[in-house]
């Protein structure tokens, strides 16, 4: 007596594989800011303080999102919503000031023209972490208070 | 750097990684096709780093930064093996899509490679 559709994976299954998948690209985005950040700031640093420096803090900021993005807890889903924020209005910020102050910002940074040196990316995968958050919220006020001693 | 083999480099690694981003998306679990094709383009950057550090002895210097070449080198060494190891731990139909992804990041970085060690500069 077996099940005829074994094959197919549940619902539910399925969506947090696409959250998998988010996973990756936002840790492929942390490795290129992080390895470009470090390339600028190892060579180059006194030409830009501030842009590379910008540059170094995006690289961390997409880190931590990666990480909470991974652990599936209240506190990490609040980080999660945080960083992505940050990102979001980063790349808005800075993609809006380099378009109408070219000068502000000559030196590249991950979010220059809305993230044009990453095929937009930058842009595109805030709006689709924080879709998927909104779909899959971690109960913060329901329920009793997890544990927290896993920092 | 060596270019001819950086574009074979390319026409392995885009199909292929377009390849298993279909199968994955289709429902495929890992197999041996995706895998190899995975195990197919990290070869291939073992073997261009090799020449990465053989070619300025024979007079082919990089035009740009040899820092930010290695640590796209290096980058990119290391994704096919982490999306490997993803698809042997969790063999579902997204471990496919993401050799595909780690694939497709890998031509990306390829050819920012190529243009810092044969366009940038010159």
């Amino acid at each position: 007596m077996t099940k005829s559709k074994t094959e197919k994976p549940a619902p539910s299954r399925r969506v947090s594989g696409i959250g998998r998948l988010l996973i990756v690209v936002y840790g492929v985005l942390a490795l290129a800011a992080t390895g470009r950040s470090f390339v600028q700031i190892a060579s180059e640093f006194v030409d830009a303080p501030l842009a590379y420096s910008l540059s170094a803090l995006a690289a961390v900021v997409y880190i931590v999102a990666t990480v909470a993005l991974i652990k599936r807890s209240p506190r990490w889903y609040r980080i999660a919503w945080i960083t992505i924020s940050f990102e979001l209005l980063g790349v808005l910020v800075v993609g809006t000031l380099s378009l109408v102050d070219p000068a502000l910002f000559q030196h590249k940074t991950v979010w220059s023209v809305f993230g044009q040196g990453y095929g937009f990316v930058p842009l595109v995968l805030p709006l689709l972490g924080m879709w998927w958050l909104a779909r899959h919220p971690v109960s913060v006020a329901a329920g009793p208070e997890l544990p927290e001693g896993r920092a | 750097m060596i270019e001819w083999f950086t574009w074979l480099q390319l026409a392995i690694a885009v199909p292929g990684g377009v390849l298993c981003v279909i199968l994955g998306l289709a429902g495929r679990k890992p197999t041996d096709l995706t895998m190899g094709a995975t195990a197919l383009v990290e070869l291939l950057l073992i073997v261009q780093l090799a020449a990465a550090i053989a070619a300025p002895l024979a007079g082919n210097d990089a035009t740009g930064s040899l820092l930010e070449f290695y640590t796209y080198l290096v980058s990119a060494i290391a994704l096919p093996v982490v999306a490997g190891f993803w698809a042997l731990v969790e063999r579902s139909r997204w471990s496919t899509v993401i050799l595909g992804v780690s694939s497709l990041s890998v031509a990306v970085m390829l050819y920012r490679m190529n243009q810092i060690w044969n366009v940038q500069g010159s």
